[in-house]
């Protein structure tokens, strides 16, 4: 239930947001993180933004997604 | 990925001997069975999993209280989807909705906000099941209503905070636990400083842990290197989304409408001040005084164990409904029926090895 997904802010209206999802959009309420911006990459659950992430943590999870192949860690 | 692999290897053998490391986040769970990754560990580390899954540690109780509620003529129950399929004594809300109950499935409290406004003749019940990630989304929905003087919108409240039974969890002499996975977006609301308690007061080290397959082995990691170097420290390893002290805004907005209480868990009982009641000063929101629900004492069927693999006690496996006749078409319990549910995990990714 703690499920939360990284997406991006594509259209911003005051405490209201459309987010993309890998390309599917969403309206999410941003008013629980700090002056949201367009293009912002925020984390969202049940319908709210959460947290944003800064560049340097948005390309850290792509480091790790790339290093994540389990079939390397048994051959 | 395979130096991770090697490291936990090494650090298992310098520890040198079996590691019980508990995760309390369904999510957690879930990761962990879909990759693969609990193959990888070696046979002295054992991943076992905790009260993390919201929907299976509520109440049958509270489940009768929402299925006699989604019968009353003039009320609308509002409810995430985990919710439904779990049985209650003799119900689900799943099967009030296909016998004509009005019980909507929404993605958002927000969502149950909308529904009011779209329903002004009928009461709006959100049904507030969620850990501390969850809370701040359902307290928002609470002060939205309040500031609009929405008469029709309430919620039923079990909302339940980590830390508590996280300190359950270690007095339990049965279970223990040498470290824990700490529920990383939980912590992405509270911040990680809120199990500092647990090294301090029982040399257990806490690893704040995202979700990647990496990110999970990386925790295990960090937590057998402390147990192997003797510490017991909080250790963030989900910085990219965790911080020392949470996000402010939305423990503001927790604290304004909700107050802890005591509550129990299923599987493990009455946790003091592990619960949140809903304030005085939101009591209009509030469906236990709004509509005098009542918490009949339910049922459940003496022979599940969804109780003992909540706390880490036993497996899935050791139950002798698993499988059959429990199973995630026919679930019992609702360790079964949750999409993070740790028997439905068996079910799904382990059944066959068993």
């Amino acid at each position: 239930m703690c499920l939360a997904v990284p997406a991006r802010i594509v259209e911003l209206h005051n405490s209201t947001a459309t987010i993309s999802v890998e390309g599917a959009l969403r309206e999410v309420d941003v008013s629980l993180i700090n002056e949201p911006r367009l293009g912002d990459f925020v984390l969202i659950h049940a319908g709210f933004a959460i947290h944003r992430w800064e560049q340097s943590e948005i390309e850290e999870l792509e480091a790790i997604r790339a290093a994540t192949d389990l079939r390397e860690a048994i051959t | 990925m395979k130096t991770l692999v090697q490291n936990i290897e090494a650090l298992s053998q310098r520890v040198g001997r079996d590691v019980k490391l508990m995760e309390v986040c369904g999510t957690h769970t879930m990761a962990a069975f879909r990759s693969g990754l609990r193959q990888l560990l070696p046979g002295c580390v054992h991943l076992v999993s905790g009260p993390g899954c919201p929907v299976c540690v509520t109440d049958p109780s509270y489940l009768d209280a929402a299925i006699d509620l989604c019968g009353r003529p003039g009320v609308i129950v509002a409810t995430f989807g985990d919710l439904v399929r779990v049985p209650g004594t003799d119900s689900s809300l799943e099967r009030e909705r296909a016998a004509g109950a009005s019980v909507r499935i929404v993605y958002s409290p927000s969502d149950a906000l909308i529904l009011a406004r779209e329903c002004p003749s009928k009461q709006v019940v959100f049904l507030g099941v969620g850990f501390e990630t969850t809370v701040p989304t359902v307290a928002w929905a609470i002060w939205r209503a309040a500031r609009d003087d929405l008469k029709n919108f309430s919620v039923l409240c079990a909302h339940k905070t980590m830390p508590r039974a996280m300190d359950a969890l270690v007095r339990d002499k049965a279970i223990n636990i040498d470290g824990f996975i700490c529920p990383g977006h939980v912590s992405v609301i509270t911040g990680a400083h809120i199990y500092r308690f647990i090294c301090e007061r029982y040399r257990i080290p806490c690893v704040v842990s995202g979700f990647e397959a990496w990110d999970i082995l990386k925790s295990i990691e960090l937590l057998l290197r402390q147990l192997a170097e003797g510490r017991a420290q909080v250790e963030n390893e989900y910085s990219r989304s965790v911080s020392e002290h949470g996000n402010a805004a939305a423990q503001r907005l927790m604290n304004e409408v909700f107050e802890p209480c005591d509550t129990a868990w299923r599987g493990i009982g009455m946790i003091e001040g592990s619960g949140l009641a809903i304030r005085e000063q939101y009591a209009g929101f509030d469906a236990v005084k709004v509509l005098g629900v009542q918490f009949p004492k339910a049922h459940v069927n003496p022979l599940c164990n969804c109780g003992s693999v909540l706390r880490g006690v036993a497996s899935p496996l050791d139950c002798q409904l698993f499988g059959r006749p429990c199973s995630p078409a026919h679930p019992i319990g609702p360790c079964m029926v949750s999409g993070e549910g740790v028997c439905a995990a068996y079910y799904k990714y382990e059944r066959i090895a068993a």
